[in-house]
């Protein structure tokens, strides 16, 4: 690029040059900026929502086009009709937006409450496991089996044993979400490069000052990332154990099972709508709630 | 003030024993690794001696055993381990903390009040010249900005004692040098005594009283030089004769030393 020096050429010629060049090559930001950002997300929900409708108009017989019904049907029954009493046009359990705020109210206190009981435990328990190798090795094995065995599996026994209503859902949450939380914090902890320990050491750092100045800032980042995979996951843990635990207030698992039992499918996609625009927030909460506390000093990718 | 580089610093330090000192001192490691063999040195206030050696004979180790890192097993070693600054090859700065608060960190470490730890910090800021950075965070800082952090996190102390284990390896030779420049107007300043690890001979010549050669593993002294200029030295003594002069024996000491 030829660069015209107006200032003279015994101006500075480094700034010269860089004013020179800004202004004619036009400042190109990263492919995320702006609106632009939204384009990428956008095709792909209009390509979703298209082969909802294809598939509702095209692939479904007449017969059984009441198992996939048009998204504004499911818009207008299950978020722009605020109550649906029971009974009318011949809904058996009634509906509408009311009912499903209510159920996703109480699967928020039940994935709330388990998340923030695993986030306990899970820091506590990747605390133990960085400092020991022992207590590392002791646990793992059943973290990774606790992670890979189906928890449906357990359902008869967490019923049993803690009944079937609140606290057999928080107990469900609390194990689909702890993995990830350990995982993460520990890898974070025991991630710290040597050559920080040795500083600490050199000025008779204990344990706990290490861990309370050196590991934990550090390992922030991915205890973030823990905490948002967790925090997805334990929505789906309340969803799940709306399934099988079913005394108590319905939560918005339990809505949709009763609506796949009345055939109300508008509603039941409502409400497995509702439930995974849950999951994204409390997903993309953590997330910014992440970045609020580490892009300051953390190098990211798109930093 | 104009100090006599040669001679010997005359103040307290010298009076009872030398700030460091190493008689007789070996180490194998529990691998069977022979890394050091009879080193006998010592470094008073005011000495800068720099040691130079092939890679893997024991420079670090040395400068490990001296700090405590890592224990000797043979020999002695004599040092106040409460009054040592060590600057490692990273800078090791927290990315979370800000220039400010790195520089705050040994002294925290060591129970300082944040009351007596403010005028340190600043003076210390302002030796490296960091003090209009003090805000900002590592990952704003070049490679030289972070080495300066480095150091004047481990000049709140004041320590008596400054380790310096290759800490300008990493930078490019501009840098390097205006950081050679600046730590030689801190040893001045504060007239500690100084042991460096380098495997640069110029570096090692413009900044020390004395240069040791050591010899491939296990690492012995192999050869000894007393620096002949006086400080302050400006930049252009690189090009001076006898500094050419020291530098090609302790590159030709080297050489022999990788054979």
């Amino acid at each position: 690029m030829s660069v015209i020096d107006e200032s003279g050429a015994a101006a500075s010629h480094v700034s010269a040059g860089r004013t020179a060049e800004v202004a004619v090559v036009p400042p190109v930001g990263p492919p995320g900026e702006g609106l632009r950002r939204f384009v990428g997300p956008g095709v792909v929900f209009a390509l979703f929502v298209g082969f909802w409708y294809f598939t509702h108009h095209v692939l479904m017989s007449d017969a059984r086009k009441f198992l996939v019904p048009p998204p504004h049907h499911v818009m207008r029954d299950a978020f722009f009709t605020w109550d649906i009493p029971r009974g009318t046009g011949g809904s058996r359990t009634g509906g509408g937006l009311s009912r499903n705020l209510e159920g996703l109210w109480s699967s928020t206190q039940v994935a709330a409450l388990g998340l923030a009981i695993a986030i306990l435990i899970g820091l506590a328990l990747a605390t133990a496991m960085s400092q020991a190798k022992w207590v590392e090795n002791a646990f793992y094995p059943f973290l990774v089996a606790l992670q890979a065995m189906p928890i449906l599996a357990f359902v008869p026994l967490i019923g049993a044993l803690f009944g079937f209503d609140f606290w057999s859902r928080v107990l469900v949450c609390i194990m689909i979400a702890l993995f990830p939380i350990v995982a993460n914090t520990l890898f974070g902890l025991i991630s710290v490069e040597r050559g920080y320990h040795e500083l600490m050491n050199l000025h008779g750092a204990s344990r706990w000052t290490k861990l309370r100045k050196l590991q934990y800032p550090a390992a922030m980042p991915s205890i973030f990332t823990g905490l948002q995979i967790s925090a997805g996951l334990s929505v789906v843990g309340a969803v799940v154990g709306d399934f099988f635990f079913r005394q108590g207030e319905p939560g918005i698992g339990r809505l949709i099972n009763t609506y796949q039992n009345s055939n109300e499918t508008e509603q039941m996609y409502g409400a497995v709508i509702m439930s995974a625009l849950l999951g994204i927030a409390v997903f993309l909460g953590f997330g910014i709630l992440g970045r609020r506390v580490v892009s300051h000093w953390h190098e990211t990718r798109n930093a | 003030m104009s100090v006599d580089a040669t001679v010997e610093s005359s103040d307290s330090a010298a009076a009872d024993g030398h700030a460091l000192e190493f008689s007789g001192l070996s180490m194998v490691f529990p691998d069977g690794t022979h890394a050091l063999e009879d080193i006998s040195l010592s470094v008073d206030r005011g000495e800068f001696v720099t040691l130079v050696g092939p890679s893997g004979c024991g420079k670090s180790t040395l400068l490990r055993i001296a700090s405590g890192l890592e224990r000797h097993t043979g020999g002695e070693c004599r040092v106040d381990r409460d009054s040592i600054g060590y600057v490692f090859q990273d800078a090791t700065l927290f990315p979370w903390r800000t220039v400010r608060r790195n520089v705050e960190l040994i002294a925290e470490l060591h129970g300082v009040d944040a009351k007596s730890m403010t005028p340190k910090v600043e003076e210390s800021l302002e030796l490296v010249g960091l003090k209009e950075h003090e805000t900002k965070y590592p990952k704003q800082l070049s490679g030289g900005m972070k080495m300066r952090a480095s150091l004047a996190r481990s000049l709140v102390l004041q320590p008596d004692v400054f380790l310096f284990d290759e800490p300008f390896g990493a930078l490019d030779e501009i840098s390097r040098e205006r950081l050679n420049d600046e730590l030689l107007a801190l040893f001045k300043a504060k007239d500690f005594a100084g042991l460096f690890i380098t495997h640069s001979i110029a570096e090692a010549v413009f900044l020390s009283t004395r240069v040791l050669v050591m010899s491939a593993r296990p690492g012995r002294i192999i050869a000894d030089y007393d620096v002949p200029f006086a400080y302050p030295r400006e930049h252009d003594i690189r090009y001076d004769a006898a500094f050419a002069e020291l530098s090609g024996k302790i590159s030709h000491d080297l050489r022999g030393a990788h054979e």
